[in-house]
């Protein structure tokens, strides 16, 4: 009844976007940033593996980069906590991004995570409103700002660090209001139906660029984004590059009137 | 410039419109409650102060002043962009869903008095499909702030939401962004937002708009988190404490500023409101005469604290009078 990828495809999207070996926030900054200097802590009270950022170069400007990392393997991914951020990694990412505002840097968001931390010690220091003031930290930046979802764009947690000018997703991402699984233990009271959910809340590149979400899909080489780190990661320097000159041309009131517009509209029904 | 569609419902059908059962009792305490006392109590059992849920248009009722009410983005519908089908489609789900509760959606949005203060009210009802946002309450939120703007008047928001309403997908995350965004908006003009977290507020909600106010007030035992309970004891296999996320909790931790009563909440709102205005004093040049015009509902040092902030508001064009005054 509707023109809709099988839920199939669409769950061979869900396992590549989760895939272990995908290139992550760190690979794609060691082969798109090689002057990249990272920078740690809130200031308040930790730094968080879970979000990294620091400063480098793209086209001969300074930019911020900041983003989920999950890690490849065991040892890595309890280290990064699997890319779940506490309070502390949001307050962090808040930081950076103030930072950027005061010295005029563009600011670049990886988005990787299954979510933000779901964890007694996270509620307790306030994880709703710190992402919320996540949010706000972005809404108010007058600097370019690009996103790009790289494999996992999992709810609160995600788009706390997308509230930017332009978001991209690479082709094998997904990004949602919640996991597919998550949403069949709600709906279908079944968690073996994540296939069945993944298709009806439409997480693929192709369904947000058609849902006005995003702006570009980045393609990936034809086996996967997990084949082919070096690659992968041109295309999306490419693609950032192309965004940051063109959020150049606008003025910092343009570009904050523009992003805005772009958000308020978000959902808006035609009437 | 008419941006958003005002219609006028009658106060008399401002009360809460689900009849309580025979035999109903108290969750918490089990002595038997009749529509008659918790209507008188505002849904707050009367014997061991339990907060019952308060539907949207009970919450109105409660806090703005009889007849001012008139909504805001009323004629918004919800749609169903996604096609979304679980074991029932969601078209089905949303008109059970208006079909029980008798609104059109999660959040209503209006401008109203409360005690004589102009303001711009949302509430949430967690009735229908659990208080979540989707595209119609972001954008009720949205026509909220700008009537706001528009009139210069204080935000208020009852919150009661499961988080993002999932059968609208990426479009009901983006609700998060689209909110935070609208406040900017309230922000510049210098308007203040008091937000009141009622049982349950989590999710989406919580992590948006609701935790971005000026001053956050919560109800006693309302259940406030992100992920809940249930999620975060399954992913990290922690025990979690008695009063885990609670209002109380929430309080200890930072979180908020004050757990107050319901039947405290109007006033406790428009002290805080005053209160906040009160900075206008700062801008005066001219010392304030002490002879103002005393508002109606005011008296002794209260109202004359008023009075100075009226003469104020007028120069500075503040949301304590309003433009329609
Ligand atoms: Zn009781």
């Amino acid at each position: 009844m509707r023109e809709r990828q099988p839920s199939a495809a669409v769950w061979k999207v869900v396992e590549r976007a989760r895939h272990p070996q995908r290139p992550q926030t760190l690979d794609y900054i060691e082969h798109i940033f090689p002057d990249f200097q990272e920078l740690r802590g809130d200031r308040v009270s930790a730094d968080d593996p879970a979000i990294v950022g620091g400063m480098g170069s793209l086209a001969g400007r300074s930019v911020m980069l900041i983003g989920q990392q999950k890690g490849h393997d065991l040892k890595q991914r309890q280290r990064h906590n699997f890319g779940m951020a506490r309070p502390e990694g949001y307050r962090k990412a808040q930081r950076l991004a103030r930072l950027a505002e005061k010295f005029h840097m563009p600011v670049i968001s990886f988005v990787d995570t299954p979510g933000a931390f779901p964890g007694a010690d996270a509620e307790e220091g306030g994880q709703a409103g710190t992402i919320a003031r996540t949010l706000q930290v972005f809404s108010g930046l007058t600097v370019p700002t690009l996103s790009a979802i790289l494999g996992e764009g999992g709810s609160g947690g995600a788009v706390a660090l997308a509230l930017t000018d332009r978001v991209y997703m690479l082709e094998n991402s997904i990004y949602s209001v919640i996991t597919p699984e998550g949403c069949a233990a709600i709906l279908w009271r079944d968690s073996a139906e994540a296939a069945s959910a993944a298709d009806a809340l439409r997480v693929t590149a192709q369904d947000l660029l058609a849902l006005g979400v995003i702006d570009e899909i980045i393609p990936e080489p034809r086996k996967g984004a997990h084949k082919a780190h070096r690659a992968t990661a041109k295309k999306l320097a490419r693609a950032l590059e192309a965004g940051l000159l063109e959020l150049e041309e606008l003025s910092p009131s343009e570009r904050r009137r523009l992003r805005r517009e772009k958000y308020l509209e978000m959902g808006r029904l035609a009437s | 410039m008419n941006k958003y569609v005002t219609v006028q419902i009658t106060q008399k059908g401002a009360v809460p419109s689900e009849p309580v059962e025979q035999g109903k009792r108290c969750p918490s305490c089990g002595i038997p409650l009749t529509q008659e006392v918790l209507e008188e109590s505002l849904f707050v059992c009367p014997g061991c102060e339990h907060h019952l849920p308060l539907d949207a248009p009970g919450r109105i009722h409660a806090l703005a002043d009889p007849g001012s009410w008139r909504e805001v983005a009323a004629d918004l519908r919800p749609e169903d962009p996604l096609s979304f089908w679980d074991v029932r489609p969601y078209s089905e789900r949303l008109e059970e869903a208006q079909a029980d509760t008798g609104l059109s959606e999660a959040f209503l949005a209006g401008t109203c008095r409360i005690n004589g203060l102009p303001a711009a009210l949302g509430v949430m009802d967690f009735r229908f499909l659990g208080g979540s946002m989707g595209s119609v309450v972001g954008e009720r939120f949205h026509q909220l702030v700008l009537a706001a703007v528009e009139d210069h008047r204080a935000l208020v928001v009852v919150t009661s939401s499961g988080g993002a309403r999932m059968q609208e997908g990426i479009l009901s995350l983006m609700q998060m962004p689209k909110t935070v965004v609208a406040l900017d908006l309230l922000a510049e003009e210098g308007l203040p937002f008091v937000s009141v977290l009622a049982h349950p507020t989590t999710g989406g909600v919580l992590a948006s708009f609701a935790t971005l106010a000026d001053v956050i007030m919560a109800e006693p035992g309302a259940l406030l988190c992100f992920a809940g309970p249930r999620v975060i004891e399954q992913t990290t296999r922690e025990k979690l404490p008695e009063g885990f996320g609670r209002a109380e909790a929430n309080l200890e931790n930072g979180q908020l500023d004050m757990v107050v009563h319901r039947r405290d909440i109007k006033e406790r709102v428009v002290e805080t409101l005053r209160l906040l205005e009160g900075g206008v004093i700062c801008r005066l040049e001219e010392p304030v005469r002490e002879d103002e015009e005393v508002l109606p509902w005011g008296s002794g040092a209260f109202a004359q604290a008023f009075a100075r902030a009226k003469e104020l508001a007028v120069a500075s064009r503040s949301w304590l009078l309003g433009r329609d005054t």
